[in-house]
């Protein structure tokens, strides 16, 4: 039997998905702002593996050029970022969601477990409520880094006026590296995502726009026969 | 209370019997709701997001070059900042040792070629009528503030350099300007008024913007703005005028060239 089973409160749907298009912007608005001077590179030993960016990439997107209407955009969009931000923090506080998403003791154990079961390396994942240990560290870590963002963010937008989240960066300088970095990890935690929704189903997927899971529940026997041969085997 | 059940009344004899819903019909209606809602709000997203991206530039005047919204925006995070501004927020400082021996030229709008420093007079516009002509060597006798900090471009780049001059607040007290500074701006031209900036006064009289003359400890150099140039740590470089011609006060926003091209006239930092 068909059984409704609640599973995403409704305000946390709500600022998952007004997260997607302001991340968006500000990830596309701070390309037009990094454009201006585009210096950092992914260097090891010696030898530059990946140049942030490539010509043709700019080009696709239309991002030469554009310094003042990204800064424009990016200091506009900062305060809907950080409001979406505080009003999903604050919720999960509030109505104890925090609980299921903050990592415990066992998630880090697990998580490995979780990894490799993905890979289909492992037979069985570890038991788990609404998230997994691997969600539960990704979900958290995302957030602190949504804070990294505002910090280094607002660090480099008024170094003298905050000086002291400056110093905290370890400098403006520094504070735009973090502030790059956390940005080129919402894209890779993004593309992750992406795969495991898709791998993960229609069930899930619809359990963050309409809030449940349908479980198919079998019905429990009005009387429970016992030594049932056939019953046990099927278990 | 009546009125209510009585409507409640009518409103119930138009539909049927109550029946409990079966878990499909459940599903379906929440499903019905839950996407039909996210379509309506996403599309009106998008509406606002082609409203804003479309929206017409600003008409030309002080500022210009900005969507008209959000150069609004760039005014109201002004005054939001300036709830926070505070002349005893500084620049942090390094040692001398930190300071770039090649310091960074980015552009000279303004300040091209050479310039005859014997010849050249900062005229200061008060607001009597009366101009002031200074030379160089006038500004070299006041009393001498060094600083070496972190340079801000606002294209993105920073760079620790060391600069030497007087105090913009000690150059207004020395040639008795203190009734100018009750104006809102300062405003200050190249001498062919090519390049032109605009300044709150609070940032301005910062205890650590300086009417610069030296780098590194010699006289400025003329792709560096020689013989004087401002330099406001609390302000992106734009705002950094290199070869001072004349500088003015006003309650108005001086024009300033780049807020006429589409960036945040108070560029602050």
């Amino acid at each position: 039997m068909k059984v409704i089973k609640e599973k995403h409160p409704l305000l946390m749907r709500w600022t998952h998905w007004v997260n997607f298009p302001i991340l968006t912007i500000m990830i596309w608005s701070g390309l037009l702002i990094y454009w201006a001077n585009d210096t950092y590179t992914f260097t090891l030993f010696g030898v530059t593996f990946i140049r942030f960016f490539p010509q043709g990439f700019y080009d696709a997107l239309h991002i030469p050029k554009r310094l003042a209407e990204g800064m424009a955009f990016h200091f506009l969009f900062m305060w809907f970022f950080a409001l979406n931000g505080f009003l999903y923090v604050a919720y999960t506080i509030i109505s104890g969601q925090w609980r299921e998403l903050v990592p415990n003791k066992h998630s880090f154990k697990e998580a490995w477990q979780v990894v490799l079961h993905d890979l289909h390396i492992r037979k069985m994942a570890p038991p788990q409520n609404k998230y997994n240990a691997a969600q539960r560290i990704a979900y958290t870590a995302i957030i602190v880094m949504g804070f990294g963002s505002l910090i280094t963010g607002l660090a480099i937008y008024k170094p003298v006026q905050f000086n002291y989240l400056a110093w905290l960066c370890g400098g403006y300088h520094l504070a735009r590296i973090w502030h790059f970095v956390l940005t080129i990890g919402y894209v890779l935690f993004f593309l992750v995502h992406v795969v495991q929704v898709i791998l993960a189903g229609w069930n899930n997927f619809r359990s963050v726009i309409s809030g449940f899971e349908v479980i198919d529940e079998k019905p429990q026997p009005a009387i429970q026969i016992q030594n049932d041969e056939t019953n046990e085997k099927a278990e | 209370m009546k009125l209510t059940k009585k409507l409640s009344k009518v409103f119930s004899k138009n539909k049927s019997p109550k029946k409990e819903l079966t878990v499909e019909q459940k599903i379906s209606r929440r499903n019905f709701i839950a996407f039909g809602s996210f379509l309506a709000l996403g599309s009106a997203a998008y509406g606002g997001w082609r409203w804003l991206y479309t929206s017409p530039e600003e008409k030309g005047g002080v500022t210009a070059g900005a969507h008209g919204p959000l150069r609004a925006v760039l005014n109201t995070n002004e005054k939001v900042v300036r709830q926070l501004y505070s002349n005893n927020n500084l620049v942090k400082t390094y040692p001398k040792e930190m300071a770039a021996k090649v310091v960074r030229h980015n552009s000279d709008i303004g300040s091209e070629g050479l310039i005859d420093v014997d010849a050249w007079k900062l005229s200061v516009k008060k607001n009597s009528g009366e101009v002031l002509n200074i030379g160089i060597d006038e500004i070299r006798k006041l009393p001498k503030t060094e600083i070496i900090y972190d340079f801000k471009c606002v294209e993105g780049w920073d760079q620790i350099s060391h600069w030497g001059g007087v105090k913009f607040s000690d150059f207004i007290t020395h040639f008795k300007l203190d009734a100018e500074t009750q104006f809102e701006y300062v405003g200050m031209e190249t001498p062919d008024k090519e390049y032109y900036v605009g300044v709150d006064m609070p940032s301005a009289m910062h205890p650590q913007t300086l009417l610069a003359y030296e780098v590194n400890e010699k006289p400025l150099p003329p792709k560096h703005g020689a013989p004087l140039r401002l330099i406001i740590p609390v302000k992106y470089g734009i705002k950094n005028l290199k070869r001072i011609g004349s500088i003015n006060f006003s309650n108005t926003r001086p024009p300033d060239y780049w807020a006429e091209q589409g960036y945040d006239y108070y560029a602050g930092l």
